[in-house]
């Protein structure tokens, strides 16, 4: 099976030391807000940037993103402005009401060139229509889906679809999933989801990770990148589990920082992106 | 235990188990096993739309339930349970003076308010936390949003030495108080859900993301037939006792099978019990009410099959109330247990196949049958099966006298004696 081209340029990201992947949820406070956010993390080094499609009812999500779905909910983000958002960033076009398809290059800001993935649950996007789901990301320019609602027996119909238009599908393991993580891992694709420890989301203090040792069965049986979240806060840790795989991604702490600071979080995210990426070059 | 049946309810109770077994081997039962190559299909609906991290525990609960389900031990533990302590065979009554005043259709009573704890939720809670003992768990943890499920699965774990925590939205820890206190008496630990609308579909998501954290010690009891495989299987199998019994008790009374059994629609458990054992049989009409709220026109109602549109919520494919970007609408109803914006999957395979009919009841409708069927037949059903009464106060007079309707009374109306009141503007100085 040739490699999908979301797949190439999403494994593309861990062709350079540690990859540092970075979350926020999308409309949160504001859409340009976020804009200014992914932007931000693409300079100081993060390698991969998931977006955050709100859901009503998050449920593999901590209480941090969960109040930041709702944030983005309250504010009227729905997946079109997102689309639209991506397309921007993608053009360089400048924030514009209604920047689809990035016509707009004028200000002379260059496009975001890293991959980018949406994070949603399964409904947004059945309900969207698969195909329209899938036509939208390329025009765009998404590169993969996460969808933590679909395991790996039912990623058939979404994968059917998305494949064929060059959209990864993103799997992932947890420290439950013992012999299938091999199974998922000979089927991932762009990069594989390692969950560290049992729960949702959200700033643990101590990562109590047993997910090493799958990981370690997964290189003997694919060579697929291997990145893990849950839990990862701070640069130390970030630098712990990095040894443990080829990258992190960090999610509720970029979250809690936008919580506090709403539309100017730009530096504190800036310097947070920045401590990060800093911590895994020395990996 | 000091909850014994007279030795003529023993042997009744086995008669109609015999009589349920043999009737479902003529019919040649089980007409809903997966028809596609994966599992937990009702048609194109359920699944198991759940984190990786869960799939574990979901799989482990199959293991055991494909186990012990048939297991003689097993069967005849649970069988006690429900006869002894839960006071199974649930009565079926002939409502004659309902039957009178509406001037038609002849009107049973499927007496699950009568259960232990007042409600059908007892027959899945006994079932899954006998199940969870074997399979070496010490704790349950549980959504619930009239109290019914929790107060039930709280009960369970109290008799079986099981800890027990319950998840419940803060609106209806607010609508059913007395419930918590219940609860709380039965020794388990009420966690008060804050996030969302917090109410049952908030008590779920919390439910579920406790499940993730911690799994090793702890089997979740789902209160209704959705959820993930095998959720929606095994809730309704142990719920099927409610129509397997109608059938062997009304072929006592009447010597025939009912034209119509009714029954309400939340997630759908109790329905699902009452419909299961007549699937295939083509002249019984099955009929769910769904909580129409203010009506299907207002935004506040939770009327899934009416107003829904199939989605993927709670680890299931099937109808949900929704908004064009697959947003979970904020549902409504007077009634707590029927407050909840999907449809367990089987009944949205019913749906589709046009085998089951699901009609929106208001709660208008529901507190009028509410009342109605305390001064009739001395019976205060609990909100949500009045829900099933008022279809047929709709139904019945216009229908032939030599017609038979089953109506399921899911649970019993103690607890809503408050809220009724509220909702007339009677001050009953709480």
């Amino acid at each position: 099976m040739s490699k999908n081209k979301g797949a190439v340029r999403i494994e593309g990201a861990f062709q350079s030391g540690k990859a540092l992947i970075t979350f926020l949820t999308g409309g949160d406070p504001d859409v340009v807000t976020t804009e200014k956010l992914i932007r931000v993390m693409e300079e100081e080094g993060a390698d991969l940037i998931e977006i955050g499609i709100p859901f009503s009812d998050p449920v593999a999500e901590g209480p941090v993103i969960q109040d930041a779905d709702e944030r983005a909910l309250a504010a009227g983000t729905t997946v079109d402005d997102l689309f639209a958002m991506v397309a921007r960033l993608r053009t360089g076009g400048e924030g514009g009401a209604d920047g689809v398809g990035g016509v707009d290059a004028s200000d002379g800001e260059r496009g975001l060139t890293k991959p980018l993935l949406f994070m949603t649950y399964y409904n947004p996007i059945f309900t969207y229509g698969l195909e329209r789901f899938a036509a939208k990301c390329v025009e765009s320019g998404i590169d993969g889906l996460i969808v933590p609602d679909v395991p790996y027996e039912e990623s058939g119909e979404i994968k059917d679809v998305f494949e064929p238009h060059g959209i990864a599908i993103i799997s992932m393991i947890a420290p439950t999933s013992d012999e299938r993580a091999v199974m998922i891992a000979k089927e991932a694709e762009g990069f594989l989801y390692c969950v560290s420890s049992l729960g949702v989301t959200g700033i643990r203090s101590e990562i109590g990770t047993t997910i090493g040792g799958s990981i370690e069965a997964v290189r003997v049986a694919s060579d697929i990148p291997c990145a893990i979240g849950f839990g990862i806060s701070t640069p130390a840790q970030a630098a712990e589990m990095a040894a443990l795989a080829d990258g992190v991604i960090v999610g509720s702490a970029i979250v809690r920082i936008i919580a506090e600071h709403g539309s100017e979080s730009e530096a504190p995210v800036r310097e947070y992106v920045r401590a990060m990426k800093e911590a895994l070059r020395t990996v | 235990m000091e909850f014994f049946m007279d030795s003529h309810d023993r042997l009744e109770y086995t008669f109609l188990r015999i009589m349920g077994v043999i009737m479902a081997e003529q019919n040649n039962q089980n007409p809903q096993e997966p028809v596609r190559g994966r599992v937990g299909r009702f048609g194109g609906y359920g699944g198991q739309y759940i984190p990786e991290t869960l799939m574990e525990a979901v799989t482990e609960l199959e293991t055991a339930y494909n186990q012990y389900k048939d297991d003689p031990d097993f069967v005849r533990e649970l069988d006690g349970l429900l006869a002894d302590y839960a006071g199974r065979p649930s009565r079926l009554y002939y409502a004659e003076k309902m039957t009178r005043d509406l001037g038609g259709a002849k009107i049973y009573l499927k007496r699950e308010d009568l259960n232990h704890t007042g409600s059908h939720k007892i027959n899945n809670v006994l079932g899954q936390v006998l199940l969870a003992k074997r399979m070496g768990k010490t704790r349950v943890i549980a959504e619930t949003g009239a109290g019914q499920h929790g107060v039930a699965t709280a009960t369970a774990a109290a008799l079986m030495n099981m800890e027990c925590e319950i998840f419940m939205g803060r609106e209806d820890t607010e609508r059913q108080a007395l419930n918590v206190y219940r609860m709380e008496l039965l020794g388990a630990r009420v966690n008060h859900v804050t996030t969302g609308t917090m109410t049952l579909k908030d008590a779920v998501n919390a439910t579920m993301r406790e499940w993730t954290s911690r799994m090793s010690d702890t089997l979740y009891v789902l209160g209704s037939v959705m959820g993930p495989h095998p959720f929606p299987t095994i809730v309704r199998d142990f719920q099927s006792v409610i129509g397997r019994e109608i059938k062997a008790q009304m072929m006592e009374a009447e010597g025939r099978l009912p034209d119509m059994v009714v029954a309400c629609v939340g997630g759908g458990s109790n329905a699902a019990g009452t419909f299961y054992d007549f699937i295939n049989d083509s002249s019984v009409a099955l009929v769910g009410c769904e909580a129409a709220g203010l009506g299907v026109d207002n935004p506040k109602n939770a009327a899934t099959i009416a107003n829904g549109t199939v989605g993927v919520f709670h680890g299931m494919k099937s109808y949900f109330c929704q908004d064009e970007y697959g947003q979970i609408a904020p549902v409504y109803s007077i009634s707590a247990g029927l407050d909840y914006p999907g449809i367990g999957p089987e009944h949205a395979s019913l749906h589709d196949t046009g085998r089951a009919s699901y009609v929106p009841v208001t709660d208008d409708e529901a507190v009028s049958a509410f009342e109605y069927l305390s001064r009739t037949e001395g019976i205060i059903p609990a909100i949500e099966s009045a829900h099933a009464v008022a279809y047929v106060r709709k139904i019945a007079g216009a229908m032939d006298k030599e017609k038979i309707i089953v109506i399921t009374l899911s649970g019993r109306g103690d607890k809503d004696v408050a809220a009724i009141a509220r909702y007339k503007g009677v001050d009953i100085h709480e």
